[in-house]
């Protein structure tokens, strides 16, 4: 039996439960008089409700009470109490509060009802009536009334501009500039939003809830409603997806608490896939980027501004421009980074928030300058390399983008590439080879774990994150059973319970290195105590033993001098009468090593498309993604990650895009019909690889979190790659048909090389 | 509906059996519940996802004499009297399905979500004898959304199984 399981492509531990059916989400679990919410939203964008008419509705039977602000109270009043760990700065939304509408489809009442169908039904028949009032919703039109981004949401870092980038420019010989856009893109899991309140006689209510925080949660519900931490309980042991929708707490837990502590009855409350789009998205952004280089091809200058939209209630940041201080060596950056508050939902973090939005810029506008100087666009990146973070002054931990150019560039057989744009072709199929890098934080947040050893050699591990799909399960259960030299089968972990050690938000790929580095952290105690107990046992090859002349595998604890001199887990906890080791511990990042150095994933992606010369279409037949994210403790698992992101990308580049009728304010495309994603049928080809990056400083097991870093360059790839198929630059996502033919027909005289 | 006055009249409860995964249910439902969710809240068997309610993503698929179907798009009453398999059906005891086994070695998922409505789709697939390439398999299990995106490994999954199954 090998022990060492980190770095092992294992099966996940919960897979059986997901292809049986018998993984729970939020809406699964069962309470004895379950009642069923449904829940209303406004039709208008902006206004103020004149009247919410439920009379009729009150009518149906089965229909036990409607929740509008007219009969809602005893919430708590402050702005601030519904504040959560992920709220931007501002006045967090209050779901129910008053008549006030200020964005299209706000949840403005529940119907309760005995069943499902009849809380739909009976909110077919209520009749609102709304005072309406003139809304902004156009980014684009109101750039003018763009104010800088204030400081105070989590982890957001203003950007640092250095020397003189403005007149640089203006004298240079080889420059570029452009206008990026992309519109709001919505996150869709794929489960919906919902959640399972029970009540209890006691007053405590346990929330079965789709998150990606259950202690978030659990502040955010106590705050409002007033109760103490310890009588809510959270519970999300699966989450269908999140992609950073859960990070925030959202309506429809609001909701199914306030039914079940009114009515005191268990209460379901699950969005409709319309309402999906009803609370938060990836906010439309307007980017200009200027560059100029030399004709060597060193960049001289870089200007890049970003305008991000946000509600009118708070201001939601991102960290969008900073990336294009980091990414390359260049002496000379203006950065600038404003937000037009409109009427809309507050945007949320959505999968690599802020960097795959740079990115989409600012990886085109390189292509775009390597074009401008006739170098090779993975040339011209190799020769901009940045070794250090030059906004910081300081090394990286590690950075090994070069071999990820390097490997990826091999794989993808980039060498054969000719640098002209519509010079490669099969048919009236234009084939185009594009590429592109990124970067993502690597971060580590404090988090706690507990283990428990029973007699029986089994180990149970657990801390309140989240399992959305990435592996956490299962990625945890090898880290524990490495850590004490367990067999696989014998260890569990166990998340997504405010009952358990208190862990991050599962977002920004950290939790792995956080949730990972505090399991690690508690199976060492365990580790300690059992060197202890081995050295205390009586006549046995260990009496005496000190804790360093001792290790663990196999399930055994043996002398490091002598492996014929061991006992087993069992045989040391019989031999001393121990029924159980209970150890908690935590672990944080290491403040020490921020200071002298900073911490970043790399990938670069290579990506092939195919564009049909008369019909415009896009088909991305291709993608190599290499990635250099520290130690990959599940290649399985985290190469799923990967491939994820890369159809994301594909996704983000080609189809995604909520559409706002800004007569009306509101979105229009709100369904998966209309709202595209990536299907099977999209996704062709796409190689991953990681690249051997060796790590001791950024945390204790050497990793940097696959989350995010995988999307990142992807969008910006598969632009290029048009570009050398057509000669065509769309700088507007997503990349339809109709952009490339009219491009191709408006600017058939576009800077050719 | 609009014209309705005071009290509001609903649909009436008629008799429907349901034979799911070899059991035989004999229920009262209201022709407005879906089998989907006659599935979910009335026979407890909520391996059958939800994702849309509007046959726009596939998470619902469940096989109705052995043909894959949507199970938001189909009131239960039309279905009484047929044989239904749904993902808690596919395994024999403890012996997962062929597709259940490959999907977890090539990691055919992620959160999950989509995994019933896939496999049950597969399985429809194979029943049905088309799909007889990669390509075929793309463009018949493109009604099934993978957010997660786990498009490849889902291939690769089904097209081990059909090579399996096409080798006996
Ligand atoms: S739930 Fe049936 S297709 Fe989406
Ligand atoms: S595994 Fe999450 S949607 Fe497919």
């Amino acid at each position: 039996m090998k022990t060492n399981y980190t770095g092992q492509p294992a099966n996940r531990v919960d897979g059986s439960l997901k292809v049986t059916g018998t993984a729970k989400y939020a809406a699964e679990f069962e309470a004895e008089g379950l009642l069923f919410g449904y829940i209303i939203n406004s039709t208008i964008a902006k206004g103020k409700i004149k009247e919410i008419d439920i009379s009729q509705a009150m009518q149906v039977a089965g229909v036990v009470q409607i929740f509008t602000h007219e009969n809602v109270s005893g919430l708590a009043w402050f702005n601030k109490s519904y504040k959560d760990m992920d709220s931007p700065p501002g006045d967090p939304f209050r779901p129910l509060y008053d008549h006030k509408i200020r964005y299209s489809m706000q949840p403005i009442g529940l119907v309760v009802a005995t069943t499902f169908e009849v809380a739909r039904f009976a909110a077919s028949l209520i009749k609102v009536t709304y005072k309406e009032e003139k809304l902004v919703t156009n980014l684009q039109d109101n750039l003018h009334r763009s104010k800088k981004a204030p400081m105070g949401k989590v982890g957001y870092v203003q950007p640092k501009s250095r020397g003189d980038a403005e007149s640089v420019f203006a004298k240079a010989e080889y420059k570029i500039e452009g206008e990026y856009v992309h519109a709001a893109e919505h996150h869709n899991p794929l489960e919906m939003f919902a959640t399972t309140a029970i009540w209890e006689e006691d007053g405590k209510v346990t929330l079965y809830d789709k998150t990606q925080g259950v202690s978030n949660v659990q502040l955010y519900i106590s705050n409002i409603f007033g109760l103490s931490l310890k009588n809510v309980r959270v519970v999300s042991p699966f989450v269908g997806g999140g992609f950073g929708s859960g990070l925030r707490p959202q309506y429809q837990v609001f909701m199914a608490t306030l039914a079940a502590l009114e009515l005191r009855r268990p209460v379901r409350v699950v969005m409709t896939r319309q309402q999906m789009f009803s609370f938060g998205h990836r906010p439309g952004t307007v980017q200009r980027v200027a560059m100029s280089a030399d004709e060597n091809g060193k960049l001289t200058s870089i200007q890049h501004e970003a305008y991000g939209e946000t509600s009118q209630f708070e201001d939601y940041t991102e960290i969008v421009v900073n990336w294009s201080g980091t990414m390359y060596n260049c002496e000379n950056v203006k950065l600038k980074y404003e937000l037009v508050k409109l009427d809309v939902a507050t945007p949320t973090d959505m999968r690599a928030p802020g960097a795959v939005t740079s990115a989409h810029a600012f990886e085109s506008a390189i292509d775009e300058i390597a074009y401008a100087v006739k170098i090779d666009p993975l040339e011209f990146r190799k020769i901009n390399y940045a070794e250090d973070d030059q906004v910081e002054g300081k090394p990286y931990s590690s950075k090994e983008l070069r071999a990820c150019y390097d490997q990826g560039a091999a794989k993808f057989g980039w060498s054969g590439r000719s640098i002209e744009p519509r010079s490669m072709r099969e048919g009236n199929q234009l084939i185009g080879w594009g590429m592109a890098n990124g970067a993502w934080d690597a971060l580590q947040m404090p988090a706690k774990a507990q283990a428990v050893l029973s007699l029986d050699g089994k180990l149970t591990v657990s801390s309140g994150t989240s399992e959305i799909g990435t592996g956490t399960y299962t990625i945890m259960t090898q880290i524990a059973a490495e850590t004490l030299g367990m067999d696989i089968n014998d260890v569990t972990f166990k998340l997504g319970d405010t009952l358990m050690p208190m862990a991050p938000l599962q977002g920004g790929s950290w939790t792995a290195a956080s949730v990972g580095s505090a399991v690690k952290a508690v199976c060492e105690e365990v580790k300690a105590k059992l060197f202890k107990l081995a050295s205390k046992t009586k006549h046995s090859p260990l009496s005496g033993a000190a804790p360093k002349e001792l290790t663990m595998a196999e399930g055994h604890i043996f002398l490091i001098s002598d492996p014929g001199s061991r006992l087993s887990i069992i045989e040391v906890m019989r031999l001393t009468e121990t029924d159980s080791i209970i150890e908690s511990g935590m672990s944080g990042p290491d403040p020490a090593a921020k200071t002298t150095h900073s911490f970043n994933s790399h990938a670069a992606v290579f990506a092939e498309v195919k564009v049909d010369e008369d019909l415009g279409t896009v088909i991305v037949t291709r993608v190599v993604c290499a990635v250099a994210a520290g130690k990959i403790l599940n290649p399985k698992t985290a190469g799923s990650q990967i491939l994820g992101s890369v159809v994301w990308g594909i996704s983000k580049a080609l189809e995604e895009e909520t559409v706002m009728d800004n007569n009306f304010g509101r979105f229009m495309n709100h369904n998966l019909g209309e709202y595209h994603v990536a299907v099977n049928k999209d996704i062709n080809d796409i190689d991953i690889i990681f690249v051997e990056e060796h790590d001791d400083l950024v945390n204790p097991l050497g990793i940097k979190g696959v989350g995010e870093i995988g999307i990142i360059a992807v969008a910006p790839a598969i632009a290029n790659a048009v570009f050398h198929a057509t000669g065509v630059r769309v700088r507007d996502l997503p990349i339809t048909m109709d952009k490339v033919l009219q491009l191709a027909e408006e600017d058939k005289n576009q800077v050719r090389v | 509906m609009k014209n309705a006055t005071e009290t509001v009249e609903l649909p009436e409860h008629y008799p429907v059996s349901l034979k799911v995964n070899g059991q035989a249910y004999n229920l009262k439902l209201q022709p407005w519940v879906s089998l989907l969710d006659a599935l979910r809240d009335h026979l407890q068997l909520k391996g059958t996802k939800k994702g849309c309610d509007h046959g726009q993503c596939g998470a619902c698929t469940v096989l109705v004499n052995g043909k894959r179907i949507n199970s938001c798009l189909t009131m239960a009453v039309m279905k009484d009297g047929e044989e239904i398999t749904t993902i808690e059906g596919l395994a024999k005891g403890d012996e997962l399905h062929p597709l259940q086994k490959a999907f977890i070695e090539h990691d055919a998922f992620q959160c999950g979500y989509c995994t019933p409505g896939q496999i049950c789709s597969a399985v429809g697939l194979l029943n049905e004898g088309k799909a007889n390439s990669l390509e075929e398999v793309k463009e018949l299990m493109s009604g099934n959304i993978c957010r997660c995106g786990a498009y490849t490994h889902i291939n690769s999954a089904i097209m081990q199984v059909k090579g399996e199954t096409g080798n006996e």
